[in-house]
C-alpha cells in the first residue's frame, strides 16, 4: 500500500510548527498505525532525518499513551478503540492521510505529534481518589454491598484511559467527559459518597482553571472514546455539581 | 460575574434555563399568534389583553427582555472560552464523523436568530412602544390584527422571516434536548424527552412559517 501522509512538524512548544508531506510505501493492510509511524522513521533514519516524535507505550489500548489526529477525528476512524490499535486495513492504497497532534489549549505540543495532557494529571490530583487510612485498620472494600448496576455503571466510568481523546474531538476542547467519568466512578459506589460534594468541586474547579472548554452537548467525545464513555456522566457530574453548590 | 457563575457547569445551566423559558414563551407567542389564522376577533381580544394587562406588561414583558439578553450575552461568554480552549486550529477537523452540524454551529443559528429578533423589534415591538407609551394613542382593540397583516405584505420581509424561523428551528433542535442535559436531567424518559424537543423544534417554527406565508398569500 502506498501513501501520502501529511504530518504536522514542530520542532518544540514554542516554534512554530507545519504539515510536511511524506510519501510512504510497502505498508500492509495488518499493520498497525503506530507500525506504520515507526517503518516511516526507519526510513527517515537511513536517510539522516530527524525522526517524527508521536506517544506511545503498551499498544494494546490500555495505557492511553497513544493520541494523534488522523484524518480529523482521534484516533482515527475507527470507534472504539485508540491509535495503537487502528490497522492499516482502514485506509486504501493511494489514500492521504492528515496526523496532528491533539489540539487544546491545555495540551500544549511538546515536539511533532506528542502533547502535554498533565493538565489531567491535576485534575485527577485534585480529588479523584477516596481517602483511606491505611493505619491498618482498613475496612474491605467488599465488606460494603454494592448495588450490581451500580457497580457496573462505577466499572464502565473507570474504564477511562485518560488519553485525551474527548478533548482533541470536542469542537470547544472541553474535559467535561474525561473529568466526569473520574467522578462519577466515585459518586456512584458508597467508598465513594464521603467525600463527593468536596471531590466535584475542586476536579471542577481544576478543570475550569485549566482552560478546557464548555460542553456543548455535542456528543463527539462520546462517539471518539475508544472506551465508550458515555455522556451519562456528564449529566451525572452535573447533577453532582448542583448538588455540591447548594452545600456552600 | 463573580462566585457561582465562574464555573463552566454553572454557566452552562443558567443557559439551559433562560434556553428553556425563551422556549416556553415561543409556545406562548406560537399560539396567539395561530389565532390570527382563524379569527381576526379572537387574535384582536387576546392581543389587547397582553398589551395592557399590567401584569403582562409590567412583570413578564421585562423578564422576557432579560431573559433574551442573558441568553446571547451568556451565549457569547461561552462562545469566546471555547475558542480560547482551541489556540490552534486543525488542519483537517471532521466534525460531521461525530456530531451533527446543528451543535456544532449553535452561535451562528443563534445570531441569525439575534439579527431576527431585531428586525421584530422593529416592525412590532418598537411600534407597539411608541403607539402605547409615547404618543399615548387611545386604546384600539381591534388594531392588532391589521398591524400584523400589513408586515407580511411585503414578499421581502416574509422570506426573512421563513428563512430566519427555519434557522430559529436548526437552533432549537440541537439547544431545546440539549438543555436537559446541562443540567443534569437524563433518566429512562430522556429518549422520549429528546423526540418531544426534537417535535417541537421543528413544528412550532414550521408554524411560525405557515402564519408568515397564510398572511401573505391572503393579501395578494
Amino acid at each position: 500500500m502506498k501513501l501520502n501522509l501529511k504530518i504536522w512538524r514542530q520542532e518544540n512548544a514554542t516554534a512554530k510548527g507545519k504539515i510536511v508531506d511524506y510519501p510512504v510505501d510497502g505498508i500492509d493492510g495488518d499493520m498497525s498505525f503506530l507500525e506504520m509511524l515507526d517503518i516511516l522513521n526507519e526510513q527517515l533514519v537511513e536517510k539522516g532525518e530527524d525522526t517524527i516524535q508521536f506517544d506511545h507505550d503498551c499498544r494494546e489500548g490500555i495505557c492511553g499513551s497513544c493520541s494523534l489526529q488522523i484524518n480529523g477525528e482521534p484516533h482515527g476512524p475507527d470507534k472504539l478503540i485508540a491509535t495503537c490499535q487502528l490497522h492499516m486495513r482502514s485506509f486504501k492504497d493511494g489514500d492521504t492521510i492528515y496526523i496532528e497532534p491533539f489540539r487544546a489549549k491545555a495540551f500544549p505540543v511538546i515536539k511533532d505529534l506528542i502533547v502535554d495532557r498533565t493538565a489531567f494529571d491535576r485534575i485527577q490530583q485534585a480529588w479523584g481518589y477516596v481517602s483511606v487510612n491505611t493505619s491498618g485498620n482498613t475496612v474491605d472494600a467488599n465488606t460494603i454491598p454494592v448495588e450490581k448496576e451500580k457497580a457496573d455503571e462505577s466499572f464502565n466510568a473507570a474504564t477511562c484511559i485518560g488519553c485525551g481523546a474527548c478533548v482533541a474531538a470536542c469542537k470547544n476542547a472541553s474535559a467535561m467527559l474525561f473529568t466526569s467519568a473520574k467522578v462519577s466512578q466515585y459518586a456512584l459506589l458508597p467508598q465513594g459518597r464521603v467525600e463527593a460534594t468536596e471531590r466535584v468541586k475542586a476536579m471542577v474547579r481544576q478543570m475550569d482553571e485549566e482552560g478546557f472548554g464548555n460542553c456543548s452537548n455535542t456528543g463527539a467525545c462520546e462517539i471518539e472514546c475508544p472506551k465508550g464513555i458515555s455522556l451519562e456522566n456528564i449529566a451525572r457530574m452535573n447533577r453532582e455539581y448542583l448538588a455540591a453548590s447548594t452545600k456552600g | 460575574m463573580g462566585g457561582f457563575l465562574n464555573s463552566t457547569i454553572a454557566r452552562k445551566v443558567a443557559m439551559a434555563l433562560s434556553g428553556l423559558f425563551l422556549v416556553l414563551f415561543l409556545a406562548q407567542h406560537f399560539t396567539i399568534n395561530f389565532l390570527s389564522v382563524f379569527s381576526k376577533d379572537l387574535f384582536n381580544e387576546v392581543s389587547h389583553f397582553m398589551g395592557t394587562n399590567f401584569f403582562v406588561q409590567a412583570l413578564l414583558q421585562p423578564v422576557l427582555i432579560f431573559g433574551v439578553i442573558f441568553h446571547f450575552v451568556m451565549g457569547f461568554i461561552l462562545e469566546a472560552k471555547n475558542r480560547g480552549a482551541r489556540n490552534i486550529k486543525y488542519v483537517k477537523f471532521n466534525g460531521n464523523a461525530n456530531s451533527s452540524w446543528m451543535s456544532r454551529n449553535m452561535i451562528y443559528t443563534g445570531l441569525v436568530v439575534l439579527a431576527f429578533l431585531g428586525l421584530h423589534f422593529y416592525d412590532f415591538w418598537f411600534p407597539e412602544m411608541i403607539h402605547k407609551y409615547i404618543e399615548s394613542h387611545p386604546e384600539d382593540v381591534a388594531r392588532y390584527y391589521d398591524e400584523l397583516v400589513a408586515k407580511f405584505q411585503s414578499p421581502v420581509r416574509t422570506i426573512l422571516y421563513v428563512v430566519s424561523f427555519v434557522f430559529l428551528a436548526l437552533h432549537l433542535y440541537h439547544g431545546f434536548s440539549s438543555s436537559f442535559q446541562s443540567m443534569g436531567w437524563r433518566n429512562k424518559y430522556a429518549k422520549g424527552l429528546r423526540g418531544f424537543t426534537q417535535a417541537y423544534a421543528i413544528i412550532i417554527p414550521l408554524g411560525f412559517i405557515f402564519i408568515a406565508l397564510f398572511h401573505y398569500i391572503n393579501n395578494l
